[in-house]
């Protein structure tokens, strides 16, 4: 009984102490904002490490989901006679669900964890100890352009995978399948508004700041050792990718219903 | 003004459950060689990171230039370690970099120095450790001893007062190793220069420094210049010293009586 209550203790110091440090990490990222002389190199460099280095699974993914949803919701509405709605249909849900979830998901998954393992690695290293000695803050140099440049990069993946998975659909749905042009596009224009395109874009931000934050901050706290980064690498990719579809859930309801 | 760089004071360290030290006391004079010798394990490399403030002690002072490391502040310490450098086991160069990039990083991150001086600069510190032909490799495709002495020119790239070798000659081929060993005691010299090396390759060490610490036990066992280490009674000292297989640190980690557990299963 005792043993219990003693690892149930230890179990929740733990969980607080991690938690203050994840708090840690994302309070110096955030304030290190990347300044022009040295951050913004270091910024670019990152940027294209994880926003453009995502781009081919990003784009190639929103082309084959804009053609999935084409296919599936033609074959429901066309019993209805409503071939017509597929354009916003296709569109709503892209940038309202798809865009942002899948684009937080598939960045989890690529780029996310190449931040984990290029951190732990860089622990295991010493790199990141021999900064320290060098007195430069390595939350500065390593862990603030990697946050601030997934942050930014995110976003705009998202916009590309909504704005392929359209012309996806459009291959599909008009091409293909017979739609008409003229209504696909001016019936996804009267339906879909900018406050649409906004709410999408503020999931895609907060996905952005939460998987990003995960990512590095796994790797900065894991364990130094192979296993330790293994360890870490898989759960920034599953914590990640469960908060997307909580907090997805917990976004829809608040902005959407 | 003290004659030493730095002075550590009763110091205890404990990671988790485990002492590591326990009230221990050293001097690190200025301008000397200083060696901390000790079995694998023992925590010597935990000393090094306790004096450059990667780690606090449970209690202790732990003073550099006057400064007590433990109770700086986190930008104090940082301008602190601007004046003290390490050398890392691994090296730890930056893998995304070449030497050239690697050795300039800390001249660029603490000077506003035009790019034609760091040029200089860093020409000059890999002239010294004999790697200016190798300033365009990367990491990967150095050998263990280039990347070490790479690493080294990162190290004294900003003239530090103190420099700290964390196991220096681990790894390394002989002729590496004699190149290390040259390197420590003429940039020591050279450069006017406060040298800690931590290591446990006894003849290497012996051959360099001034003063030496043997640590064992959580605290320091024998202490003093290479011939009076050789010339110590005591029995720890001289094991290890002499690399005997036993003695007063066991060849056998301790544990439960050999016949009752053969016969009793692992419980």
């Amino acid at each position: 009984m005792l043993d219990k209550i003693q690892w149930l203790g230890r179990t929740a110091i733990n969980v607080i102490a991690g938690l203050g440090r994840a708090a840690f990490v994302l309070g110096s990222a955030i304030s290190h904002i990347p300044n022009v002389r040295k951050g913004l190199p270091l910024f670019i460099q990152q940027v294209y490490s994880v926003g453009v280095l995502s781009l081919i699974i990003i784009m190639v993914s929103g082309t084959f989901i804009g053609m999935v949803l084409a296919l599936q919701g033609y074959t429901v509405l066309v019993d209805y006679g409503a071939e017509g709605s597929l354009g916003p249909m296709v569109a709503l849900s892209l940038l309202r669900e798809l865009g942002p979830v899948v684009t937080a998901l598939l960045f989890a998954g690529r780029a996310g964890s190449a931040l984990t393992a290029e951190i732990g690695l860089m622990k295991a290293t010493e790199q990141l100890s021999s900064l320290e000695m060098m007195a430069v803050d390595p939350l500065r140099r390593v862990i603030a352009p990697r946050f601030w440049a997934g942050f930014f990069s995110m976003p705009i993946l998202a916009a590309i995978f909504s704005m392929l998975g359209i012309i996806g659909a459009h291959l599909v749905g008009v091409e293909w399948l017979g739609v008409d042009q003229g209504t696909f596009w001016s019936v996804m224009q009267s339906d879909v508004d900018m406050l649409d395109i906004i709410k999408g874009g503020i999931k895609s931000l907060v996905f952005a700041f939460v998987v990003t934050w995960i990512a590095v901050y796994k790797g900065y706290n894991c364990i130094p050792t192979s296993e330790g980064i293994s360890r870490a690498t898989t759960s920034s990719v599953v914590q990640a990718s469960l908060l997307v579809l909580g907090l997805d859930f917990i976004l829809t309801a608040l902005m959407f219903t | 003004m003290s004659e030493n760089l730095v002075e550590i004071k009763n110091l205890t360290f404990n990671r988790e459950e485990r002492c590591i030290y326990n009230g221990i006391s050293l001097s690190i004079p200025k301008g000397k060689v200083t060696a901390i010798m000790g079995p694998s394990g023992i925590g010597k490399t935990t000393l090094l990171r306790l004096m450059g403030g990667q780690l606090k002690p449970q209690s202790g002072e732990i003073l550099f230039a006057g400064h007590n490391i433990p109770e700086l502040s986190r930008n104090a310490l940082y301008e602190v370690r601007k004046r003290m450098s390490m050398l890392f086991q691994s090296g730890a160069l930056f893998t995304d970099m070449s030497v050239y990039e690697n050795v300039a990083f800390p001249i660029r991150e603490h000077s506003k120095l035009p790019e034609n001086i760091i040029e200089k600069m860093v020409m000059m510190k890999l002239e010294v450790v004999g790697l200016r032909g190798a300033m365009h490799l990367k990491p990967s495709e150095l050998s263990g001893g280039m990347a070490r002495r790479a690493a080294l020119a990162r190290a004294i790239a900003l003239d530090p007062e103190l420099i700290m070798y964390d196991e220096p000659f681990a790894g390394q081929d002989p002729i590496s190793m004699g190149v290390i060993v040259r390197l420590i005691r003429d940039l020591n010299d050279a450069l006017g220069l406060t040298s800690v090396v931590v290591s446990h390759d006894v003849p290497e060490v012996m051959s360099i420094a001034d003063y030496i610490y043997i640590v064992a036990e959580q605290k320091i066992i024998g202490q003093g210049t290479p011939d009076e280490i050789v010339k110590q009674d005591s029995e720890l000292v001289q094991q290890f010293i002499k690399g005997e297989h036993d003695g007063p640190v066991p060849f056998h980690f301790p544990a439960k009586d050999y016949q009752a557990e053969l016969l009793g299963g692992k419980s």
